[in-house]
């Protein structure tokens, strides 16, 4: 297979035309939401990018500053609404932070397996959904289904399919349902061969590799500047993962756990199977490195919540108590990054020693990851936008709060 | 290092800068003069021993205790605040510039903070949602417009004493 990328510049040669403004959505289906990118080209070539957001402001915070603590929890649900359960963890852990709480055991590991259950459920939607983008629909539905199984999960720990607000302030909602760890098990055991399939179908298909080797390459440098963190960070080869780097309010919940940070270091991934190897095209930090770390996170993934239920079963009864809505918090600011599967969600939690934060912040990791998009697209062609845009992997919905 | 050390280290070298600190705190805090801000990012990033890579967040706060009521225990302002941290060193630091409500007392002046834009790209956006959403001006920020609320919108809604508008382009508000 031969991959030769040609500067669409010079593919151009050369020949430049008038200016056109072209605006792609806030409805249009490769923008993952209600994104709106104004493109500057220049015939095929992308001059300029400038996304407009905020279809989808909600007013989160001022939400936040009106509700007591624990209220605000099914609104952190809506900001990622495809990872709702690391949302609610961040929230959680943010105000456990500024109340110094402890939870039991049992929902420590609780938190861990379904946060990670969510992460792969996340990650299977951004393989499909770029899958789309790609034009091929076949890995989509595989994706789909799969993550069908873990929201059936999830609807008997908590009784919803997306907004969970499982994971509360002090624990967690409920112990899980009788008989719940063997449907969890299997459904792990049924889906390890589909990240396999997965593999077959994407990661070395070569007309993915030519849509995203070389495609929106993010030096590491820019990566780190621009505040972008998770996959999109990694995938650039920073080894920087808060489930291992993060402050101890974000580590103690893994603490014990053992699993791989999946960045390049020295040329290679840390594997646990033979994955497809790195094509020769691609470049570090480039649109295919960034959909194979997630692919790779999500073996990760399975392994913790392996470990976490291994944990849960030794652990004695007991997933805590959620923080009562009377109860006052102490006067204090508390700010919290924890690893979400799009990257470090951070929330800030300021208390004037009421019930009610007198502010509640929340820091989004799409929102810095969208904000390199704008470099990433300077100079590709237009048919590479929506390539970049899906690899970024965003949720306006996190984005615009 | 901590944020002792680092406060330290900011002293020796900027010590005209430093406002105040607070080291009891959760997350301890080191209070810079808006003035200063500029060169006190670009020291904390460049120095070798600190090199504070990333920008995480920019937060606007707003202190005024609108219930009646209520007597606060801090006098109106409002705080910007800046976390920060070191992916070489593992170290983290969070800055705060604390700025009247209104610039020169005058209600509708907005306070002003220079920018940091060009020291993190990080802060690009996040100014642009503080000046949105809490009413700050960064001055030479390249870009300074609303980000989440239409361009038109009046009003900075995380102020505290910010009322909903009665209408917007025909859709009813409270």
């Amino acid at each position: 297979m031969v991959l030769e990328r040609v500067d669409p510049e010079l593919a151009e040669f050369d020949v430049h035309t008038d200016e056109l403004l072209v605006n792609m959505g806030p409805q249009h289906p490769s923008t993952h939401g209600v994104l709106r990118l104004v493109l500057r080209t220049d015939g095929e070539v992308v001059k300029e990018v400038i996304p407009h957001i905020g279809y989808l402001h909600r007013c989160a915070e001022k939400i936040g500053e009106n509700l007591a603590a624990r209220q605000w929890i099914p609104y952190t649900d809506r900001m990622d609404y495809l990872a709702g359960m690391n949302m609610n963890l961040g929230w959680a852990l943010t105000v456990e932070k500024l109340l110094g709480l402890e939870v039991p055991e049992r929902a420590r590991h609780l938190r861990v397996l379904i946060a990670e259950l969510n992460r792969i459920a996340s990650h299977l939607v951004a393989a499909g959904t770029y899958g789309l983008d790609l034009g091929s629909f076949t890995p989509f539905v595989h994706c789909f289904r799969e993550r069908e199984k873990i929201l059936d999960l999830f609807e008997r720990v908590c009784g919803a399919r997306l907004t969970y607000s499982y994971i509360t302030i002090g624990g967690v909602m409920a112990d899980l349902p009788r008989g719940w760890l063997d449907e969890c098990e299997a459904f792990l055991v049924s889906f390890e061969p589909v990240i396999d399939d997965l593999h077959a179908l994407l990661t070395s298909n070569a007309i993915l590799i030519h849509r995203t080797a070389g495609i929106g390459v993010l030096s590491p440098e820019m990566a780190v500047s621009y505040g972008c963190t998770g996959p999109v960070l990694r995938a650039s080869g920073v080894n920087w993962d808060l489930r291992r780097d993060g402050e101890p309010w974000c580590t103690r919940t893994y603490v014990g756990y053992k699993f791989e940070v999946i960045a390049e270091t020295d040329g290679r991934y840390p594997q646990d199977a033979p994955y497809p190897p790195v094509p020769s095209a691609v470049v570090l930090g480039d649109c295919w490195h960034r959909f194979y770390v997630r692919m790779l996170e999500v073996v990760q993934s399975v392994k913790l919540a392996r470990q976490a239920m291994d944990y849960y079963r030794k652990s004695p009864p007991g997933v805590g108590e959620p923080l009562r809505l009377v109860q006052k918090l102490p006067k204090g600011e508390a700010y919290l990054e924890t690893e979400a599967p799009k990257g470090q969600m951070g929330f800030m939690v300021v208390s004037d020693g009421t019930t009610v934060p007198w502010r509640a912040r929340a820091r989004s990791s799409s929102f810095c990851n969208l904000s390199v998009v704008s470099e990433l697209c300077r100079g590709c062609l237009i048919a590479d936008v929506p390539a970049i845009v899906g690899s970024l992997d965003i949720v306006l919905g996190e984005i615009d709060r | 290092m901590d944020t002792p050390a680092i406060l330290e280290k900011l002293k020796q070298n900027i010590g005209s800068g430093i406002a105040g600190s607070n080291l009891e705190a959760i997350d301890p805090w080191v209070e810079v003069a808006p003035g200063a801000l500029p060169e006190v990012c670009r020291f904390l990033r460049d120095e070798p021993e600190l090199r504070f890579n990333m920008l995480h967040c920019i937060s606007g706060v707003d202190y005024l205790q609108t219930d009646p009521k209520k007597k606060s225990e801090w006098e109106p302002h409002l705080e910007v605040v800046y976390h920060l941290s070191s992916l070489v060193h593992r170290h983290r630091l969070v800055l705060k510039v604390i700025l009247p409500r209104w610039k020169d007392n005058v209600e509708g002046q907005l306070p002003e903070v220079p920018t940091v834009s060009d020291i993190w790209r990080t802060a690009d956006w996040h100014e642009r949602e503080v000046y949105d959403l809490s009413g700050v001006r960064f001055q030479g920020h390249p870009d300074l417009r609303r980000i989440l609320c239409p361009e038109d919108w009046v009003g900075h809604p995380l102020r505290k004493d910010y009322q909903m508008p009665l209408e917007y382009h025909g859709i009813r508000g409270r």
